[in-house]
């Protein structure tokens, strides 16, 4: 006897636990297979684009806060960095260094939590994430020292940052560069070799080399898929071009090695904060810059590597005190676009874990 | 560090393949006419030298008179960068041919300007509304929607 069967239509969110964030995914399914996604977003659409029309440019980095809240350091330095350069402003040396400290301690904290979250999602279920989340209190401390924030901090300004760190803070910060590549090894001894993360992640979710590019995926997503891509190497911004690192790649473009470039990249941002750690000049934190910046008129794209990748902000000024348009490319929205191509063919159950994979901020998709 | 090639450059390669296609060329950037976008973009992304595999973002930009798609291109081969751009005319219905078939990366970002700035992009597969939903009237990103 043939048993008559149909697919059907499953609704995964709005509210769901693995969706980090309002997300939906409408899966259509036969049994447990996937044979097609949409992704439906915009739950957490707050127009911040028209928003900015509407301030002047200094007023936005608190805006630019809320778009990948997980890395709202990087989000201030993209923005900054933009305005910079639509406005030829220079910016201290001191300065130059406190971003590059700060923008790596945001890279360790974002990746704590795309791991934590990622082995949340592939069954390891809590115990992972409390480590990471130890660990990232450490730099939500050492954030909260300069600026006062634990999550929207504000700190970037056009022409520097808003306050020189206080004399607790280097001790601080050397006491967690030494500790940090312990933990990391800690978790790698937990995790590498761990049959749940291995059974789960292992060959699931492949994404090419060519369809990573094809899609204009970045950060650990576009790497984790053999392509040598990072914005500090390839087209160095603010210092980092003074400093030692690797690009860590992956080869399968599974969601394993997605998972073992973020842990690698956190190595290399110890690095990088050691190395910083000792260069620190003394002197100014901030060039004097009018409070109302007036762009010349034009329009400029500034990039950066933030965590999830690319963080792009396109900017066109009128030589008014607020810009004509200010559009954001997000790296969540644009890896969100790799989802479909990774799942099709998978069970229900992967789906999750090679969304995690992705590591994306919804507010950041939405904006 | 990655170049930005010379948009005077690349317009007098453009010229001799398809003439007629570029409006101005900028020191990074090239304005091309609408009807040829998907042409130039194509040839933009195989010609041997340029092989633009990397679409980084596209935006949309409302002059009032007309609206201008802004497509930032990257090739990960060459590491060099060009911006090239297309206008549409007309508030009522502005419309631009899709890149989707040549990056994918287009799809969303496609989507949101339709979405908010009511640009359609002849050729999308699923061009609908991504961060607003269905019923929603006007197109936000617009300068005279207030």
């Amino acid at each position: 006897m043939v048993i008559k069967t149909e697919p059907f239509v499953v609704n995964i969110g709005p509210a769901h636990p693995s969706t980090h964030g309002v997300f939906r995914m409408r899966a259509t399914l036969d049994g447990e297979v996937v044979l097609d996604i949409e992704p439906v977003f915009g739950y957490l659409h707050r127009g911040i684009e028209k928003l900015a029309e509407e301030r002047t440019y200094t007023q936005i980095i608190p805006l630019t806060d809320r778009l990948d809240y997980l890395a709202s350091m990087s989000n201030n330095l993209a923005y900054v960095l933009t305005v910079e350069k639509l406005a030829g402003i220079a910016v201290p040396e001191r300065a130059e260094y406190l971003r590059v400290i700060m923008a790596e301690l945001q890279r360790i904290a974002s990746h704590l939590i795309g791991v934590g979250a990622f082995l949340n999602d592939c069954g390891a279920f809590m115990t992972p994430i409390l480590y990471m989340i130890r660990e990232r209190e450490k730099i939500l401390d050492l954030f909260e020292m300069v600026c006062g924030q634990r999550l929207t901090y504000n700190y970037m300004r056009i022409g520097g940052v808003s306050h020189d760190i206080p004399e607790e803070f280097l001790p601080a910060l050397k006491k967690f560069v030494d500790r940090m590549p312990g933990f990391i090894d800690e978790y790698d001894q937990l995790l590498q070799e761990n049959e749940i993360l291995l059974a789960r992640s292992k060959g699931v979710g492949i994404l090419s080399r060519e369809q990573a590019i094809n899609i204009s995926a970045s950060g650990p997503v576009l790497r984790a898929s053999g392509v040598k891509w990072d914005i500090r190497k390839v087209d160095p911004y603010s210092i980092y071009d003074r400093f030692g690192f690797e690009i860590p790649t992956g080869s399968a473009g599974d969601c394993y090695d997605r998972y073992r470039v973020r842990v690698e990249e956190m190595r290399q941002s110890v690095r990088i904060l050691k190395q910083a750690v000792e260069k620190l000049p003394a002197g100014g934190v901030r060039s004097e810059v009018s409070h109302l910046v007036r762009p010349p008129a034009g329009e400029a794209y500034g990039h950066i590597e933030a965590p999830k990748g690319e963080l792009g902000f396109y900017l066109v000024s009128d030589n008014s005190i607020a810009p004509y348009r200010f559009h954001v490319r997000a790296p969540s929205l644009l890896n969100l676009t790799a989802l479909r191509e990774m799942v099709v063919g998978w069970k229900v159950a992967d789906v999750l874990a090679i969304f995690g994979s992705i590591d994306i901020c919804m507010g950041e998709v939405d904006r | 560090m990655t170049v930005a090639l010379s948009g005077g450059e690349i317009a007098a390669r453009l010229e001799e393949r398809f003439p007629g296609s570029v409006v101005e060329s900028g020191q990074d950037s090239l304005l091309v006419k609408s009807e040829s976008l998907r042409a130039v973009a194509g040839f933009l992304k195989t010609a041997p030298g340029l092989e633009f595999d990397y679409l980084t973002a596209i935006t949309g930009v409302d002059y009032y008179d007309y609206f201008e798609v802004v497509y930032q291109l990257t090739s990960i081969r060459h590491n060099h960068s060009l911006v090239v751009k297309a206008r549409c005319y007309g508030r009522e219905n502005p419309a631009l041919p899709s890149v989707v078939g040549l990056w994918k990366g287009a799809d969303f970002q496609e989507r949101e300007i339709y979405d908010l700035m009511g640009i359609r992009f002849e050729g999308h597969p699923n061009l609908k509304r991504v961060v607003l939903w269905d019923g929603f009237t006007g197109h936000p990103l617009r300068k005279d929607y207030l």
